[in-house]
């Protein structure tokens, strides 16, 4: 499968990354060369093969069913870069 | 340097108990070696000088009454990699995205150690978001090896791994996703252990690739590595992929073992790891190092992973799928950086990562985009999965049928020189070919120093155990060591 630079900046639109258009050359490279490396599991028989997601098999982990308190609203606004009327404030949606 | 910043923690442990020395004492000698060589090696991002003399207060204040009935780590400077989450201390991961991020809780496994009275001197400097095996894909500029500060230190958590090895703090914690504990710990000679996945709380070690990360300890000796390993062991329920598994006493465990050899230990050696591309030296270090185990009572034999040659490859599937989705958060609305300039909510977040995303980390969530991106999910992500299973069996089968540990050398190279892979990220992450299949089956890996480069590098060794085997890991490695003692010369000979 070849990549492009077309499906580069596709990527990076999914990805919600801007690049610049030295980068966006650069990565072309970088994703051709690491792609071409691990197109390699193409030969691996895998006929089959139960998928591993997770190492141990653990299925559902229980804990009882109690109220706890989450981070304090202050604490939250502390973090966000902007905070106002207990909400974070973004640029418009659309 | 100060020579209590010389002392192993069980020494220093001693010195406490004997009132020889305070824990303020302690603290601040290595507060200040820090401070002697944070200009040279870069280790730390952060350092907490006043919280840490305030803690080392508390521990003395604790010692003196408690006495022997305190916790073994009462008073022990800790280094945290900056991937550590820390209540009211900045968090960067590396990252500029993180910049002035101040965490409102602490991790689990770093409030265990706290809880045992450990002193944290500060946050070490790492590849960004643990993406890197050389520590210079770092926001904060790279690490340099105390050894050779010409070279890398390993990464990602190479910060720690030079702040353990410079005398900077006797002890640390970093991450391992795919070697990023063992690999530095290789690299500046001294011992790390990935543990089994699940066996430490990932709880406030902030998420790369879930199915792998693991935080593990960095230490100059065995039996101090078993000690703070006991420390952060166990279930816990905030984290739902953690193991209720018992956490033996490691360092009883190792003590008791300390003297009785390794008769009838099997240790396998696959002869897939021992590949083209493996420095000379390394491959003659390790042979030599089998000799030891043989010396010890061991029997030698040779086993075989026949899908380790697909490891990388699957390893470098799965993570970045998993990186793409958890680096998502990182948007610039809830804590850390945010543009100055987006008129829309998609511009925000798109020029919000761009600008503050270094260059591996983008590289890899653009990986990750792709492999689980409609049309290509099958053909990548799914097949990785399918392989990953193979890998674990291989281990699964060795373990079962022929040895009780694998032998294998950490790393194909010793330190290289600072900006030498920088140039190719396909063959950076070629340096984690020996380190990855262990990840992606979940298993312990402790890794110890094994000898020297002809240029006078640590060479390290990688020993393998099934899954929550810990023990045996520690007390193998302690016997290797027994027999073989490897001289920290950045200690012995005073700094870099």
């Amino acid at each position: 499968m070849s990549l492009d630079q077309k499906d580069v900046l596709h990527v990076a639109k999914l990805s919600a990354l801007e690049l610049s258009e030295q980068e966006a050359e650069e990565f072309t490279k970088d994703l051709q060369d690491i792609l071409g490396y691990v197109e390699r599991l193409e030969s691996v028989d895998v006929h089959g093969v139960v998928p591993t997601s997770h190492v141990h098999g653990i299925v559902n982990d229980f804990r009882d069913d109690i109220a706890k308190n989450s981070l304090k609203l202050e604490e939250v606004a502390e973090m966000a870069p902007e905070f106002k009327g207990g909400g974070f404030r973004v640029p418009k949606v659309l | 340097m100060n020579s209590l910043c010389k002392l192993s923690a069980q020494e220093m442990r001693q010195g406490l108990l004997d009132t020889e020395f305070s824990a303020v004492e302690l603290a601040s000698a290595h507060l200040d070696s820090i401070k002697e060589s944070n200009e040279t090696l870069n280790s730390f991002i952060t350092i907490t000088e006043d919280k840490a003399l305030a803690a080392a207060k508390a521990a003395d204040t604790r010692l003196s009454s408690e006495k022997e009935n305190s916790p073994l780590l009462c008073g022990l400077p800790l280094a945290l990699k900056d991937m550590l989450v820390t209540k009211d201390v900045e968090t960067t991961c590396g990252s500029k995205i993180l910049k002035g991020f101040v965490p409102p809780y602490t991790g689990t496994a770093v409030a265990r150690a706290e809880k045992q009275g450990m002193v944290v001197v500060g946050k070490t400097n790492m590849d960004e978001f643990g993406m890197g095996s050389s520590s210079e894909n770092s926001a904060f500029g790279p690490v340099r090896n105390p050894w050779d500060t010409e070279r890398i230190p390993g990464g990602s958590s190479g910060g720690s791994a030079a702040a353990v090895a410079s005398g900077q703090a006797p002890l640390a914690l970093g991450t391992d996703t795919g070697g990023s504990i063992r690999q530095p710990a290789a690299m500046t000679g001294i011992v790390g252990l990935k543990p089994t996945y699940g066996r430490v709380s990932r709880y406030g070690a902030v998420a790369y690739a879930s199915s792998c990360d693991q935080v593990g300890p960095f230490a100059r000796n065995i039996p101090d590595l078993a000690m703070l390993f006991a420390a952060i062991a166990g279930k816990d329920p905030q984290d739902a992929t953690s193991v209720a598994e018992d956490v033996p006493d490691y360092l009883a465990e190792v003590a008791e073992k300390a003297t009785s050899g390794l008769a009838g230990l099997k240790v396998g050696v696959p002869q897939e790891y021992l590949v083209d591309g493996l420095q000379p030296d390394v491959k003659s270090a390790f042979e030599s190092s089998l000799g030891v185990f043989e010396k010890l009572g061991a029997e030698i034999v040779d086993v075989s992973l026949p899908h380790t040659e697909h490891a990388l490859a699957t390893y470098y599937i799965i993570v970045p799928a998993e990186a793409s989705s958890n680096l998502a958060r990182y948007d610039g609305v809830r804590y850390g950086h945010r543009t100055a300039k987006a008129d829309t909510l998609q511009e925000l977040y798109a020029k919000t990562r761009g600008e503050a995303f270094g260059k591996e980390v983008k590289r890899r969530i653009m990986m990750g985009s792709y492999v689980l991106s409609a049309g290509y999910y099958d053909a990548y992500y799914l097949k990785a999965q399918q392989v990953r299973t193979l890998v674990a069996n291989d281990f699964l089968a060795a373990f079962t049928n022929h040895c009780d540990v694998i032998a294998t050398p950490v790393s194909p190279c010793t330190a290289f020189k600072l900006g030498e892979k920088t140039s190719s990220p396909l063959e950076m992450y070629l340096a984690d070919a020996l380190t990855v299949p262990v990840s992606l089956a979940g298993l312990p890996a402790l890794s110890i120093p094994c000898g020297l480069d002809t240029q006078n590098l640590p060479i390290g060794l990688q020993l393998i155990a099934p899954a929550f085997e810990e023990s045996k890991l520690l007390s193998t490695g302690n016997a290797f060591l027994t027999e073989q003692p490897f001289e920290l010369k950045p200690l012995t000979s005073g700094g870099q």
